[in-house]
């Protein structure tokens, strides 16, 4: 792990869980992540990388290991992650304004209460005017958005998200990175990315983690020294290249 | 979107072609009883069962409504139970794997032969034929409503524990919600049966009722009268069938959409 000399957020120390079969799914994962960093998690298919963010996300014990937030044991704990899963899930009983109060209502934060908090969040997720439209009346990246913008308003310390732009066709991930590059710059996320796209990756992130193939272990961390906001222009420039290159050649060794 | 008026007109030419089989069906049969001069005991003639079941409409009458009251009542207990039943399996894998075969069971009850022991335990009051209804239509009620619950997707349950919701939260905002469409596949199901369990328990015994009234009218050999309380039945049930699409429509009025979108 490379040193460095200030504060996490979150701590991954030696993550371990195995299911019956023939290989441990996680094999001692340990980095962590900066107050208000981006950090994204890359991998090859089938490496754990669910089973990673679940262990994380509280909603399955690891075997050994520990997860620290702010220092604090929070193993097993979901009180500090909003959750952000790859089908959006928005619920077509529910107004897009009431799906995105979802974590609220469940916390126990009146309707009305739950209601006052997301609203203004509208505008900057570019959702303006459809708080009482139905999760069916919107596009793909609007439903993407609606869902992030569920996991954020919970006010949470870290936010995950597995691979939210996965379902999307290649035009509206543009966008929809794009797009999340400039809302992050006004709010103070700390965020953990799961993706298979590694330019997707090198685009939003201050570091992307390499996973290697089951049993998985951290096989290396890059740190992406790319000017924020990031620009279109950039994934063509040499340095984004040659961090691309890089991570490709990671993935790729097979030893 | 002009849902509604293209709604309507999708309905009314969705059973035109069963209201011409129909027609056709009833054309052939005066036929046949004309040419062939078949004795009414036999076979009436279907104007013959239009023009006696208006004659007898009064009697008719007064024995329908006996006969809703027991659907009524019947259907109402069935559906508390089954909500009950359904809800206590979605919470406890104990009283699944306990009362799954037992509901199985209660399908294998020959229900012929055991309405009239209802009648010698119970009498001829309404007790017994609820019990009938109940037993015929409470399976298809708390199956689809079990496996409405038990179909939600994982992931969903992931985001609401994620959420820190409990189990019961998890079922009010995600479980229940989500069953909704398959409960009311299952309220079509049970309904039909409800007319047809009522009618059934009603034939074994009954002071009065549709089911009470054709077995008289057969044992006098009016068999244009008990084919015109059939004829009243069936309404009944198409009837309480077309109903459920109504209150499916105020209840859940995302699923039609949500549906026709994807």
């Amino acid at each position: 792990m490379p040193e460095r000399g200030h504060e996490t957020k979150l701590v991954l120390d030696d993550l371990r869980k195995a299911y019956p079969g023939p290989l441990p799914v996680l094999d001692g994962v340990t980095f962590d992540v900066a107050p208000g960093e981006f950090v994204s998690v890359i991998g090859p298919s089938g490496c754990g990388k669910s089973t990673l963010f679940n262990v994380i996300a509280g909603l399955e014990r690891p075997d050994s290991g520990r997860v620290l937030v702010d220092g604090a044991d929070a193993t097993g704990h979901v009180e500090p992650f909003a959750y952000m899963p790859q089908q959006d899930l928005l619920f077509p009983w529910r107004t897009v304004l009431d799906n995105t109060t979802l974590g609220l209502e469940v916390a126990g934060m009146s309707r009305r209460a739950a209601r006052e908090r997301a609203r203004p969040l509208f505008a900057e997720f570019g959702l303006t005017g459809f708080e009482s439209a139905h999760p069916y009346e919107l596009s793909g990246g609007m439903r993407q958005r609606a869902a992030l913008l569920r996991t954020v308003v919970q006010d949470r310390a870290v936010l995950l998200l597995d691979e939210p732009f996965g379902a999307l066709d290649s035009l509206t991930r543009t966008d929809m990175q794009t797009w999340l590059d400039g809302v992050r710059a006004h709010f103070d996320w700390t965020v953990l990315l799961i993706t298979h796209d590694i330019r997707e990756a090198v685009f939003l992130s201050d570091r992307v983690v390499v996973l290697g193939p089951r049993p998985t272990r951290v096989r290396r961390e890059v740190t992406v020294n790319l000017p924020r906001p990031r620009e279109l222009a950039m994934i063509t420039s040499p340095r984004f290249a040659a961090v691309e290159e890089e991570l490709l050649g990671v993935l790729r060794d097979r030893s | 979107m002009s849902t509604t008026r293209t709604g309507g007109r999708r309905t009314i030419s969705a059973v035109v072609p069963s209201l011409v089989l129909v027609a056709l069906g009833l054309v052939a049969w005066q036929w046949y009883v004309t040419a062939a001069d078949v004795r009414p005991q036999i076979l009436p003639s279907p104007l013959r069962v239009a023009t006696q079941g208006w004659a007898f409409h009064e009697q008719i009458w007064a024995n329908t409504l006996p006969t809703m009251q027991v659907t009524a009542v019947g259907f109402g207990v069935s559906l508390a139970l089954g909500w009950a039943l359904a809800i206590a399996v979605d919470f406890s894998p104990w009283l699944r794997r306990a009362l799954t075969p037992l509901l199985v069971a209660s399908q294998t009850l020959p229900i012929i032969a055991i309405a009239p022991l209802l009648i010698i335990w119970f009498g001829f009051g309404l007790l017994p034929k609820v019990l009938v209804i109940a037993l015929v239509t409470f399976f298809p009620i708390a199956v689809g409503l079990i496996e409405g619950f038990a179909a939600t997707d994982r992931q969903a349950t992931n985001l609401l524990r994620s959420m820190g919701a409990s189990r019961w939260k998890q079922f009010r905002y995600v479980r229940l919600p989500g069953a909704m469409p398959s409960f009311f596949t299952a309220l079509r199901i049970g309904i039909t049966y409800a007319v047809t369990g009522a009618i059934f328990a009603e034939y074994v015994g009954a002071t009065a009722g549709l089911g009470i009234f054709m077995s008289l009218q057969k044992n006098s050999f009016r068999t244009d009268l008990v084919l015109a309380a059939v004829v009243v039945t069936a309404l009944l049930s198409v009837t309480l069938f077309g109903l459920t699409y109504l209150v499916q429509r105020l209840a859940i009025p995302w699923h039609g959409k949500e549906r026709r979108r994807a």
